[in-house]
């Protein structure tokens, strides 16, 4: 869809799954997400954060293939690898600085998220993004992430000497977080001995 | 009698819950078959009802898209909703009515099973009388099913009693807003939730329950408003809370009081409107005065600097809105709590404004809507009194019957599981409730079931309910049958039918209109479809406190829903109650309520002292009649677990997998434990959507609001102790298809991140 981008704010994720499931709906992939949810220390938090394709200018897994099987296309999706040229080597998914990749053992195939291909070629909204109830994941024109986020879209992620730019967006926020990890913390007995 | 049939293992077996994870056809089919059509509806979920597109294919729901055109949802939907379309075709579907038999259930014919309960029922009520058979509802039925059940207990059976599953949810809140505005309904839309300057959510988890209404609260955040949460667990809405206030299960009420402490004591209150637009505040104020924050903070462990942040935040802000769910409502002084959070609200002019106002978060699909015309033991259609004799006469009028001939107040649900065990009540007759796995004390439930000499159920699955029942009619889904619901915010919405009930299942408003031929009442019963239903419901509305007479099914379509009061076609109704500081009591001022502290019903002591709290996951609804039968909404969560912190489970050598016994004054049960730093260490929580030895209910109390007649869920006491094996339901409860626990895996494929 033109003038829409994706964003990214893990800061809202509540960790739902709503675009796990969603995703797991498309008729290309039958029932198998594209996408993660995780916990980032369950025991800790109760943080979670998706993780879909960043789809990187220069993808690490398209340049890591042998087989050229991963392609991308002019509007800058990374799309799942070719199935004729797939050899199910999995060096796109040791690569991917993302760690976004999947071998589907099944298939013989590498599989991972197009944006919704299918969806934004005809002017619909990718799937994850449109369900989120909390738009941790969004897809929308960048005047409204500024007009309506107090976060930055950040797109240049920086991997040991390797830096990456990418299509997608994730969003910062504008000044630093403290982590809070122990409900006891914010306990009173804690002052009083109780 | 009505024990099972035959054992559990061997029905769940037959009946399920088997998972579904696939469409009809596969996904094969779905890929290559376009569906017939696209039908704009409703989630059959929760309060929020999300708009969604319905795929329909061959007269079979297939799939779903986002309906981005709903203001309320925007396409937005949680994962109940992107998966509820594979209820539809699911193979558990009862496709004929069944007959209790020696070796199980048999299928039988409509008219066997019509005539068999016409005639268990008159003659329970022919030997015992009348109020010796009760009914039960459910606040997940269209308002126009829920009508119908109403008017089908006072003038087919003529019995006192009936009531419903949303004594489970809202009536604590109800029962507050009622006596302090005189209405029954959140006061502000859900678009004010973004225009305020501070939002606090009290006994609400947000993300899991409503999660749609998360983007709300972050919008909010986003123009800067801060948020409060308060809560013994910290959900995911914690995460960006500006203040987080981990309160003690059961102490809602000091909170509150605290709050409202330190508002009076700083000034903060404003004058003017209490002046003008309410009533009784001085002896609130005055009771108000013994709850200073050291004392608050010895009540709930709450610091007193926290208590006093929260207040002058609420109190300072131009606007400020408090949402609140369960976790306020149930308790045996959830009328209380509700009204203390009704009396900030006043004291601090924060109602009937845009981004101003207190709001309950109402639970079940048409949870609003389903309490407002006529299924609860104590009312009539349009939110009136059944012990009025204006409301007893006009909806008389608009019945055919005389005023007299409408029985007076029953008894509430589980008041009536009561009266069954003493002998009271013979015969129930139940729908779109599942009290095997919702009400307390769920072994008391089962002997009540089995003391039953009739127990007749409608459903679409067979429930851990229907299993006791002697004759069950297959009935229908929401996406079955035309019908209207209420959502949280007060909008009236528009439920299409996608498709007809599959093999021999009818639709629910049919089975209770061919029974009422069969009780002889045909006449009171004429209706051929929900539309002639809802005709009638909005003449006996009218001029009641849920006013729809100006609601059209047309124009709900074009308006894309219609906010009540909307008393005439030209009205445009009411998305923001109270503006100008009106009231709906007749003097037109809200009033303040004075609330008494009480202590829990379940006190925590030597033998059991720890705090056991109850509460839902995102991926289940309710007793999970449905969502237990969905493959990847099990996936995510295939089992309760018991959340503790690590304060309480290192000394008992707990760790995360290991299998805990949590005993309480009722019952045992064995859970596996997840050790975590995100509940209060006094206190433990299980998820309640499953039966039999995973019954979270089998722990908890009757202890009841003596009000609101909700059960005290939130507030236990238990003790917990390292069990040595796994327990036996490991072995006989699963259901076919769920993976069993083992050592070492993760207990739920989220604990470890993704699947």
């Amino acid at each position: 869809m033109f003038g829409y981008e994706f964003y990214i704010d893990p800061e809202r994720c509540i960790g739902c799954q709503a675009c796990v499931n969603a995703c797991a709906e498309c008729d290309t992939h039958k029932g198998v997400p594209m996408i993660t949810v995780d916990y980032l220390d369950r025991a800790h938090s109760i943080a979670t954060v998706p993780a879909i394709c960043m789809h990187c200018d220069d993808p690490t897994c398209a340049e890591v293939c042998p087989a050229d099987a991963i392609k991308k296309g002019e509007d800058g999706v990374v799309q799942s690898a070719l199935k004729p040229r797939c050899i199910a080597c999995s060096n796109c998914v040791l690569a991917c600085p993302f760690g976004i990749p999947k071998m589907m053992s099944k298939l013989e195939l590498m599989m991972k998220c197009d944006m919704c291909y299918d969806r934004t070629s005809v002017g619909k909204r990718p799937m994850c993004a449109t369900v989120c109830p909390s738009q941790a994941l969004s897809y929308v024109t960048p005047e409204r992430i500024e007009r309506e986020r107090r976060e930055k879209p950040v797109n240049v992620f920086q991997f040991g000497r390797q830096t990456v730019t990418t299509k997608v967006y994730m969003m910062l926020p504008p000044e630093e977080i403290a982590l809070t990890v122990d409900i006891v913390d914010f306990l009173w007995e804690k002052e009083a001995g109780g | 009698m009505a024990e099972r049939p035959i054992p559990y293992e061997e029905l769940i077996a037959l009946y399920g819950p088997h998972l579904n994870y696939t469409p009809t056809g596969g996904w094969d089919e779905q890929r290559e078959k376009p569906p017939d059509r696209l039908v704009k509806t409703h989630c059959c979920f929760c309060g929020q009802q999300c708009g969604i597109q319905l795929k329909v294919r061959d007269n079979q729901v297939v799939g779903f898209e986002p309906w981005e055109e709903f203001p309320f949802n925007q396409g937005m939907l949680c994962p109940k909703g992107v998966k509820r379309y594979l209820q539809n075709g699911h193979p558990d579907r009862l496709l004929d009515p069944l007959l209790r038999a020696p070796d199980g259930f048999r299928k039988a014919t409509w008219d066997e099973s019509l005539g068999f309960t016409a005639r268990r029922l008159t003659e329970i009520q022919e030997k015992y009388g009348k109020d010796a058979v009760a009914m039960y509802g459910g606040a997940s039925l269209t308002t126009e099913k829920a009508y119908l059940l109403g008017k089908f207990a006072r003038v087919a059976l003529g019995t006192r009693h009936i009531d419903y599953n949303g004594r489970l949810c809202m009536v604590s809140a109800g029962t507050a807003y009622k006596l302090a505005f005189g209405v029954d309904r959140s006061p502000n839309p859900w678009s004010d939730i973004p225009k305020a300057e501070v939002i606090f959510v009290i006994g609400a988890n947000i993300a899991e329950c409503a999660p749609i209404t998360t983007s709300y609260i972050w919008r909010c955040r986003d123009q800067g408003g801060r948020l409060i949460v308060a809560d013994p667990r910290m959900t995911p809405i914690t995460r960006n809370a500006d203040l987080y206030l981990p309160l003690r299960p059961g102490t809602d009420l000091a909170l509150l009081m605290g709050i409202l402490h330190v508002i009076l004591r700083d000034g903060l209150e404003n004058r003017a409107f209490i002046d003008a637009h309410t009533t009784g505040f001085e002896a609130v104020a005055k009771s108000a005065e013994a709850w200073d924050p050291l004392t608050v903070a010895r009540e709930t462990g709450v610091p007193p600097d926290a208590v006093e942040k929260a207040a002058r935040w609420i109190g300072g802000a131009g606007r400020a809105i408090i949402l609140h769910a369960r976790g306020l409502e149930h308790q045996s002084k959830g009328v209380e709590n509700c009204l203390a959070v009704i009396n900030i609200a006043l004291a601090t002019g924060n109602i009937g404004r845009e981004g101003a106002g207190c709001m309950m978060v109402t639970g079940q699909g048409n949870g609003q809507g389903g309490r407002e015309h006529g299924q609860k033991c104590d009312q009539l259609p349009g939110q009136r009194s059944i012990s009025d004799p204006a409301a007893r006469e006009h909806v008389a009028r608009v019945w055919g019957i005389a005023p007299e001939e409408i029985p007076q107040a029953g008894l509430s649900a589980v008041e009536i599981m009561e009266a069954i065990h003493r002998g009271e009540i013979k015969g129930l007759l139940s729908i779109c409730f599942n009290p095997m796995v919702s009400l307390p004390d769920a072994n008391y439930v089962r002997e009540a079931l089995e003391k039953l000499e009739f127990f007749g159920v409608v459903d679409f699955f067979l429930s851990e309910t229907a299993q006791f029942a002697d004759v069950v009619l297959a009935g229908s889904l929401q996406e079955e049958e035309e019908g209207v619901v209420c959502s949280a915010e007060g909008r009236v919405l528009h439920i299409q039918k996608a498709v007809d009930p599959p093999g021999n299942a009818w639709q629910d408003s049919r089975i209770y209109v061919e029974l009422a031929k069969r009780l002889g009442k045909e006449r009171f019963f004429p209706y051929r479809e929900p539309r002639e239903i809802f005709a009638e419901l909005r003449e006996a509305s009218r001029g009641g406190v849920a006013d729809y007479y100006g609601i059209t099914y047309e124009r709900i379509d074009a308006e894309l829903g219609v906010f009540w009061p909307c008393p005439s076609a030209d009205h445009p109704g009411t998305p923001r109650l109270f503006e100008g500081g009106r009231f709906f009591h007749p003097d037109g001022k809200a009033r303040f309520q004075v609330t008494d502290w009480r202590p829990s019903g379940d006190p925590v002591d030597a033998t059991f002292p720890i705090f056991l709290t109850t509460g839902r996951v995102v991926s289940q609804y309710l007793s999970g009649t449905q969502t237990r039968r969905i493959g990847a909404l099990v996936d995510q969560f295939p089992r309760p677990r018991l959340e503790i912190h690590p304060r309480l489970a290192e000394p008992a050598g707990i760790a995360t997998g290991d299998w805990v016994t949590i005993t309480t004054r009722r019952d045992a049960i064995t859970l596996e434990a997840s050790v975590v730093r995100t509940i209060r260490p006094d206190t433990v929580f299980i998820a309640y959507h499953w039966p039999g030895g995973q019954s979270a209910n089998r722990l908890t109390h009757r202890t009841l609001d003596p009000r609101s007649k909700i059960p005290e869920f939130k507030v236990s006491a238990c003790r917990i102790e390292k069990a040595a094996r796994a327990p036996e339901w490991v072995r006989t409860e699963l259901p076919p298809g769920v993976p069993k626990p083992r050592k070492g895996l993760p207990i739920v494929a989220s604990d470890q991140g993704g699947r």
